[in-house]
C-alpha cells in the first residue's frame, strides 16, 4: 500500500519538466511546486494578494489616503473605518493599502538592482580573476563591514529624500550577496570542459561569461533575489521610521509609524496595522522564497 | 597562533581603511549646498566673500586628500570635531550617550546566547518536539516581524496596561543602576530575542550533525553520563558556527539598535545618529557610521580569533 509520504518520495523524484508544454507546463510546475510546499504555496498566494493589492490600491482603498477629515480625528476602528484614523482624520485602512505600493516598488526595485549589479559584478570579477579579482572582492568586504542599516541610512541622507534615493541605498547594501554568491559559482564553472571548449574554439571572454557562464547563475540569482526581498522591505520601513526614508504625505508603512509617534502617547491602531502589514508581507515573501529555493536548488533544502 | 593573529589584524587595519574611504566618499557626494544645510534660509544672504571665509574656516574648500587626511589625523588624535549646530563635541557626544548603546549591545548577546543557546540543545536532542516546533516557528516569525515594531508594541502594552514609561534621560549605570536598567532592558530584550532564534536554529543543526560523529559515540560507549557527553564533548565542537553567526548576527545588533532606541526613545547613540541624519550633520554622521563600522570589524577579527582558538586546526592552515 501506499502512504502519503511515498506519493511526496516520487514527486519529489520526478523531473520538473514534463513534455507539457506552454500554458499547460506552467500550469502543471504551479501545481507540482504546491504539492512539494504547500505552506510556500500558500504565502505565495499571500504574497500575490499583497501584490493585487499594491497594484489595484485606487479600487480597493475605501477612502482617499490624503485626505484629511477633521470631524473623524484620531478615531479608533469602527464600521466606518475599519482600521481607525489617524490624528488628522486619514482613513488608516486605505494608508495602509497605498503604503503596499512605496515599499512593494522600493523593495523589488532596489533587489532587482543590488543583486543584478552584484551579481553580475561577481560573474566578472570570478570569471576573469587576477587583480580584477582581488580589488573587487576587497571592495565588497568593505561594503560587508558597515550594519546594512547604517549603510543604508548615511548613502539616503548624502543623496537626499525620496522613492530614487532609497532604492539605491538599499541596492547598495545587496551588492555584496550577489559578488559573493555569483562568484564562487562562476568559479566552479571557469573549470568546467565545455567552458574549457568554447576557449578552445576562440570564443571572447564575453561571449562565454555571458552564453556559457550567465545562464548557469540563474538559479542562485532568483534565490538571492526572493530571499533579499523581505530584509529589503524591512530596510526600507525602518528608514521611513527613522525620517530619513520617503517623506510625508505619501503613506509607506516605515513614515505611518514614525507619524503614529507624534503623539504624547500613540493610538494603538495607528502603531499596530502598519506594523502587521510589514510583518505579514515579510512573512509571505520568506516562506515563498523558501520553496522557490528548495526547488531551484535541493541541496539547499533545509539549510535555514 | 601569534601569526595568524597578526594576519587577521593585518587585514582588519586594511579594511578598516577601506571603509573609512567608503564613508569619505559618501558624504562628499552630498549633493545641494552645505551652508545652505547649516544656515538655512540665511545662506542666500551671504556674500560671496562670507562663503568662501566660512567655507575655510572649515576646511571644506580644500582638495579631497586634504580633507581626508585631516579626519584620519583626527582619528587618530581622537580630536574628533565638532556638530555644524551645536558645537558639540563629536568625541564627548560618543562619550556621554555611548556607555547606553554599549549596554544594550552587550546584554542584547547575553540575552540571546542564553536564551537561545538552551533552546537549540533542548531541540537538537529531542528534535520535533514540541519546543522544537515552537523554536522553529519563532525564528520564522522573528525573520520577519520588524525590532522597531515589536519595540513600539512594548512601549505601548506597558503604558496601556501598568501606566508605565521608562525614564527618558541619559542615566549611567553607574549613577543610578535601576534607572539605567529599566532603559536599557527593552531594547536589549528585542534585540537579544529576535537573535535568540537564530542561535537556537544554528546551534540545533550543528549539535544534531556533531552527535552523529564517532567520537561521541566513543564517548557514550566508554559509559559517560550523556550530560558529560553532550556538555564536554559534542558542545565545544557544535559551538563554532554558532560563534560565527553570533558575529554575522552583530551587525544586526548595531544597525537594528538604531531603529530600537528610536522605538524605545533611548537616549543612546542611535538616536544622535538619527538627529545627525535628519539636520544632515556630516562631521558627526561621518565620525558615527564609522565607528558602528569600526565595532562591527573589530567584533568579526575577534569571532576569527575565537574560532582559531576553539579549532586549532584554523590556524595551521
Amino acid at each position: 500500500m501506499k502512504t502519503h509520504s511515498d506519493t511526496v518520495a516520487e514527486d519529489a523524484l520526478r523531473p520538473m519538466t514534463p513534455e507539457v508544454r506552454g500554458v499547460g507546463r506552467l500550469f502543471r510546475s504551479v501545481r507540482l511546486f504546491a504539492r512539494r510546499n504547500p505552506l510556500s504555496a500558500f504565502w505565495g498566494c499571500v504574497a500575490v494578494l499583497i501584490l493585487s493589492m499594491a497594484l489595484f490600491a485606487p479600487i480597493i482603498a475605501p477612502a482617499d489616503p490624503l485626505k484629511a477629515n477633521f470631524r473623524r480625528m484620531a478615531k479608533p476602528p469602527d464600521m466606518e473605518s475599519y482600521f481607525g484614523t489617524d490624528q488628522i482624520g486619514r482613513d488608516n485602512l486605505s494608508r495602509v493599502i497605498y503604503g503596499s505600493r512605496v515599499s512593494l516598488i522600493v523593495a523589488i526595485a532596489a533587489v532587482l538592482l543590488g543583486t543584478t549589479t552584484g551579481s553580475l559584478w561577481g560573474l566578472a570579477s570570478g570569471y576573469i580573476g587576477g587583480t580584477f579579482d582581488v580589488v573587487s572582492q576587497r571592495i565588497i568586504e568593505f561594503l560587508q563591514s558597515f550594519p546594512d542599516l547604517i549603510l543604508a541610512m548615511a548613502i539616503s541622507m548624502a543623496l537626499g529624500t525620496g522613492q530614487g534615493t532609497v532604492i539605491i541605498a538599499i541596492a547598495i547594501t545587496r551588492i555584496p550577496f550577489g559578488g559573493r554568491i555569483v562568484r564562487a559559482v562562476a568559479l566552479s564553472l571557469k573549470e568546467m570542459a565545455y567552458v574549457e571548449a568554447a576557449r578552445a574554439i576562440g570564443a571572447s571572454s564575453f561571449r562565454i561569461m555571458a552564453l556559457h557562464i550567465l545562464p548557469q547563475c540563474v538559479a542562485p540569482y532568483l534565490i538571492l533575489a526572493t530571499t533579499h526581498l523581505g530584509v529589503a522591505i524591512i530596510i526600507e520601513a525602518a528608514l521611513g521610521f527613522l525620517g530619513v526614508g520617503i517623506p510625508p504625505p505619501t503613506p509607506t508603512w516605515g513614515n505611518m509609524l514614525a507619524g503614529s509617534l507624534t503623539s504624547l502617547i500613540p493610538h494603538w491602531w495607528l502603531v499596530f496595522f502598519p506594523g502587521l502589514a510589514i510583518t505579514v508581507t515579510v512573512l509571505a515573501f520568506n516562506l515563498f522564497g523558501d520553496g522557490i529555493r528548495d526547488t531551484l536548488d535541493p541541496r539547499l533544502r533545509g539549510t535555514r | 597562533m601569534h601569526k595568524y593573529i597578526l594576519r587577521r589584524a593585518a587585514f582588519g587595519v586594511l579594511t578598516v581603511f577601506g571603509v573609512s574611504i567608503i564613508i569619505f566618499v559618501v558624504m562628499r557626494l552630498l549633493p545641494g549646498d552645505l551652508l545652505a544645510v547649516m544656515y538655512g534660509e540665511g545662506a542666500t544672504k551671504l556674500t560671496e566673500a562670507d562663503r568662501a571665509k566660512i567655507m575655510q574656516e572649515l576646511h571644506l574648500s580644500d582638495p579631497l586628500y586634504q580633507q581626508y587626511f585631516r579626519w584620519m589625523r583626527d582619528l587618530a588624535t581622537g580630536k574628533l570635531g565638532a556638530s555644524f549646530f551645536r558645537g558639540d563635541n563629536v568625541a564627548d557626544l560618543i562619550l556621554r550617550r555611548g556607555p547606553l548603546s554599549a549596554e544594550i549591545g552587550l546584554l542584547a548577546v547575553v540575552i540571546s546566547w542564553m536564551v537561545g543557546l538552551p533552546i537549540g540543545m533542548i531541540s537538537a536532542l529531542k528534535p520535533n518536539s514540541v519546543l522544537d516546533n515552537s523554536a522553529r516557528v519563532m525564528s520564522i516569525l522573528f525573520l520577519a516581524i520588524p525590532g522597531f515594531w515589536l519595540g513600539m508594541l512594548i512601549v505601548l502594552a506597558l503604558l496601556f496596561w501598568f501606566n508605565y514609561k521608562a525614564p527618558l534621560t541619559v542615566v549611567h549605570i553607574w549613577e543610578d543602576p535601576w534607572a539605567n536598567f529599566q532603559l536599557v532592558i527593552g531594547p536589549a530584550a528585542v534585540l537579544g530575542l529576535g537573535q535568540a532564534a537564530y542561535i537556537a536554529r544554528m546551534a540545533r543543526s550543528s549539535l544534531l550533525e556533531v552527535i552523529r560523529e564517532d567520537y561521541v559515540r566513543t564517548a557514550r560507549a566508554k559509559g559517560l553520563l550523556e550530560r558529560f557527553v553532550i556538555v564536554r564533548h559534542a558542545l565545544p565542537n557544535a559551538l563554532l558556527p554558532v560563534i560565527t553567526l553570533s558575529g554575522i548576527l552583530m551587525g544586526f545588533v548595531l544597525g537594528g539598535s538604531v531603529a530600537i532606541e528610536q522605538a524605545f526613545g533611548v537616549p543612546g547613540l542611535g538616536r544622535a545618529m538619527i538627529t545627525a541624519v535628519i539636520e544632515r550633520d556630516i562631521i558627526i554622521v561621518q565620525n558615527l557610521v564609522f565607528l558602528y563600522a569600526l565595532i562591527f570589524v573589530i567584533v568579526n577579527i575577534l569571532v576569527d580569533l575565537s574560532y582559531a582558538w576553539f579549532d586549532p586546526r584554523i590556524h595551521y592552515q
